[in-house]
């Protein structure tokens, strides 16, 4: 294997693969009901296309795409719409999104599908179909795939395609079992990518912990040039850039994305839904999901969009005693939800039933001791105790000025803090607020230009009519020539001859330097 | 179903602060064991009552803060202020004198400057400077180490006495001596060059006699704690480093007035208070490349209080002085952040 380019920090955590990855993906349930949210992804909430009572095919499109950082949503099977309206998601901000509810008929009757050859059509048209296909980045992030496909982003050519299977968050599995099972359909999808983006090399980063996924790539790279690279188990080897640096040695700047350095990195799930919308004319409509920790049978699911949580718990076997969280995702960057009740999304990558024994048990936060474990391990570079006190001190500035957006949340400084002092949620909240107070701030700013604005054209208008009114004086200007400006405004402006003496008088009106004045750097 | 939720991550380390802490006592023992060999009961006597002082102290400042006693006493970070100031003291030091030092570390040097965390000085390091300054005699009280000259043991009970014995009975002549320092300081005063004084029986193979013991034992406690990362090797690199290359510098200047690198690095505080000491993160730099200069800035420190200051050792001034120094040293250390441009 070729040299890496091992990343600063991280962390070996616990593994607990095992539990999961031993069986073949099962197929999931077909619910009564599915609830399809319209942003499974980031970018604009798709426009719902379906109403109330439609009939919807599988596969036809319930939601179009709205912009260019948005993805099409489609039904997972055929029913009848019941419901076009806000519902609970599995966000972290456990607030209800739009969604379309479809009652499903159980016929699985599918819409028209075609197949298309991307190598004779226009990148451009395949990067629509793949839009159409409502395809996302299936790692966590959900970002619309077609606008990473977009080689016109960046100048010159791009030089790595990385295709992310590290998989690096304990208890997930389903990349691992996808890899396993379905090598053939990732480099399918794969080959597409590379046809877009012409890169001149292609590598497979896995982590070394699934020899089994390994050697399916490699197999099914065989002839093909694409290298797989095994990479030693440490998290977060399967962030973005934690994953560029240590295949390619390219830091992806600060405020730059990997293009900038010649990189484009997707998820390997994600090549494979392209292959499934390429070679099949299917859209998304399901995803790989692990099932894991305190439910009876562990293991992976391919669900329909919209399946409720519970439904998939049940699939498994149930709940075993002691579930104390639900997370969705890992357990490093995973976040808790309050019920079972929300759907499945293009995000769900995992759902872990933690109980006592996947959990640390909860300990009291201490102060901060300034012992630097928090420095040995970021993966980014930063100082989280420095972070941390001036987040604290919500004194954001300064944790703007320690680079505080530069922090990936891979919680790595949480998890090794002797003071047990949640760091990542201060974090969180230190970018919330600045967000807030930037939004704030664009308002107000918005708002003072748009009466710096009026206050101009009202000055502007009253040097005009003083202007007209002084070439009119002699004889009486008739009302008519007034109308359409304020005839109260006229009235006071005659009503003070001097003031406008002495106005006019003055070399230069203040107009003309405020035009263009100050208030634009402000 | 219904669920807790909590924020991520969801599996955290359960290394706490008490774990940390209690392994800087546990790595104390190997040099506290060869410092009561030499030095005798008094060693142990004054860690039992600068111990339960401290808890005493701690506790009753704790509860005026109206802080949760359980949680805040099972960090341990008292006991080992108490710790680094009893193993400081000179092992027949009167029993006020602990007290005295013990409580204003941690009353006035830890919990008025705002407790764990928020103290910018070694609270070990003010009790120690207090006492120093305001008992210069007490402070001297070291006994000759077991093994040189007519240096009789002191069984446990006379050691009581002598510590608990009041202001009146001091301690008899001939039972306490000048430390390795101290007789290096008076005798360069008085003309002597390195080489005459080193062949004063108080000096041993390195450095002191028994005193080199103790250094060895806190070296090797020392590493351990670097080993399990429960101390960052960078402070006490940058120290011992800073040390020895200041003194290496003067003694190839001169070497019949300066002592040899390997004679300072050995002698007095400098181990123990390179790996115990300055090593405590709440008082030191916090960023790697200044965790190296607070370390050699308080080797240069100490250095030049032992060779040109008005005090034989400087480690606790040394230590002071960087603390100071720490935040302004944090500003201008940040590490470069990854993806940010080089240089």
């Amino acid at each position: 294997m070729s040299a890496l380019f091992p990343f600063h920090g991280g962390l070996k955590t616990v593994r607990h693969k095992s539990e999961s990855n031993r069986r073949p993906i099962l197929a999931g349930p077909l619910p009564h009901q599915l609830t399809v949210p319209l942003r499974q992804h980031i970018g604009a909430t798709a426009k719902p296309l379906v109403q109330v009572g439609d009939r919807v095919l599988k596969g036809q499109m319930i939601g179009q795409a709205d912009g260019y950082i948005s993805a099409a949503v489609h039904a997972p099977t055929s029913g009848v719409v019941t419901a076009v309206e806000s519902r609970p998601v599995p966000h972290p901000s456990g607030l209800p999104d739009l969604c379309v509810a479809i009652e499903t008929d159980g016929e699985e009757r599918w819409i028209e599908r075609q197949a298309v050859d991307y190598r004779r059509l226009h990148a451009s048209e395949v990067r629509a179909v793949l839009r159409n296909a409502g395809v996302v980045g299936l790692g966590g992030a959900g970002f619309p795939s077609a606008v990473k496909l977009n080689p016109g982003g960046h100048d010159g050519p791009l030089d790595t395609l990385i295709l992310n299977g590290a998989e690096c968050e304990p208890w997930i599995t389903c990349d691992d079992r996808l890899m396993r099972e379905r090598a053939a359909g990732i480099v399918a999808g794969l080959h597409v990518m590379v046809h877009l983006l012409e890169p001149r090399e292609v590598l497979i980063g896995i982590e070394d912990d699934k020899p089994e996924a390994v050697a399916a790539m490699v197999a099914a790279c065989a002839g093909t040039g694409y290298q797989v690279r095994v990479a030693p188990t440490r998290y977060p080897s399967g962030s973005v850039k934690q994953l560029i640096q240590l295949l390619t040695g390219k830091e992806t700047p600060v405020d730059g994305l990997p293009v900038d350095v010649g990189v484009q990195c997707f998820n390997v799930a994600t090549a494979y839904t392209v292959h499934r919308a390429i070679d099949f004319g299917e859209p998304v409509l399901s995803r790989i999901v692990t099932v894991t920790g305190q439910v009876a049978q562990p293991g992976n699911v391919e669900v329909l969009l919209g399946t409720p949580f519970s439904a998939l718990i049940e699939l498994c076997g149930g709940y075993r005693e002691g579930v104390e969280r639900l997370i969705m995702g890992g357990p490093m960057m995973g976040f808790a939800l309050h019920g079972d009740d929300v759907p499945v999304t293009k995000a769900t990558n995992c759902i872990l039933a933690a109980g006592a024994g996947e959990l640390t048990p909860e300990q009291p936060a201490m102060p901060c001791i300034r012992c630097g474990a928090c420095v040995e391990v970021c993966p980014a570079k930063l100082l989280p105790q420095q972070l941390y006190w001036h987040a604290h001190a919500k004194e954001f500035d300064k944790a703007q000025d320690y680079h505080l957006f530069s922090c990936i949340e891979c919680g790595c400084c949480s998890a090794v803090c002797p003071s047990h002092i949640p760091l990542v949620h201060f974090y969180r909240y230190a970018k919330n607020e600045i967000w807030a107070q930037e939004k704030e701030k664009q308002k107000a700013e918005l708002a003072r230009q748009r009466h710096q604005a009026r206050l101009e054209r009202l000055e502007r208008e009253q040097k005009e009519r003083e202007a007209k009114l002084r070439q009119k004086t002699p004889p009486r200007p008739a009302p008519a020539v007034d109308a359409g400006q304020l005839p109260i405004e006229t009235a006071v402006a005659r009503a003070k001859p001097g003031r406008v003496a002495v106005s006019m008088d003055e070399p230069q009106p203040s107009v003309a330097v405020k035009a263009d004045g100050p208030e634009r750097g402000g | 179903m219904r669920f807790k939720t909590a924020t991520s991550p969801h599996i955290l380390r359960e290394t706490g602060v008490g774990q940390v802490m209690r392994r800087v006592l546990y790595a104390m023992a190997p040099g506290v064991a060869a410092l009561a060999w030499f030095f005798g009961w008094g060693v142990l006597v004054n860690l039992a009552i600068a111990t339960g002082v401290a808890l005493a102290a701690e506790t009753s400042m704790l509860a005026a803060r109206g802080k949760p006693l359980a949680v805040h006493l099972g960090d341990f970070s008292a006991v080992v202020t108490a710790w680094l100031l009893a193993v400081a003291l000179p092992s027949l030091a009167p029993w006020w004198l602990t007290v005295l030092g013990v409580s204003f570390a941690i009353v006035v040097a830890k919990h008025l400057y705002g407790g764990l965390g928020y103290n910018p000085f070694n609270p070990a390091m003010i009790g120690y400077v207090v006492l120093l300054i305001s008992f210069p005699r007490e402070m001297s009280a070291w006994p000759i180490p077991h093994g040189v000259g007519q240096a009789h043991a002191l069984g446990l009970p006379e050691t009581l006495e002598i510590v608990f014995g009041g202001a009146g009975r001091l301690v008899p002549d001939g039972l306490t001596g000048a430390t390795p320092l101290d007789v290096l300081r008076t005798q360069l005063g008085l003309g002597l060059t390195v080489t005459e004084i080193r062949n004063s029986p108080v000096f041993g193979i390195v450095s002191g006699s028994g005193w080199e013991w103790a250094a060895l034992g806190f070296l090797a406690g020392g590493l351990w704690l670097v080993q399990t990362r429960a101390a960052d090797w960078r402070i006490p690199a940058g120290m011992l480093g800073g040390l020895a290359t200041i003194a290496t510098v003067f003694h190839l200047i001169d070497p019949q007035r300066y002592a040899p690198p390997w004679f300072h690095l050995w002698s007095g505080a400098a181990i123990f208070g390179a790996f115990f000491i300055a090593t405590d993160p709440v008082t030191a730099s916090t960023t790697p490349r200044g965790r190296l200069i607070y370390g050699a800035g308080i080797g240069v420190l100490v250095y030049v209080i032992r060779a040109f200051g008005g005090y034989p050792d400087g480690v606790a001034f040394a230590v002071l002085l960087m603390n100071i120094a720490a935040p302004t040293i944090d500003l201008y250390t940040q590490p470069r952040v990854f993806g940010a441009r080089r240089g």
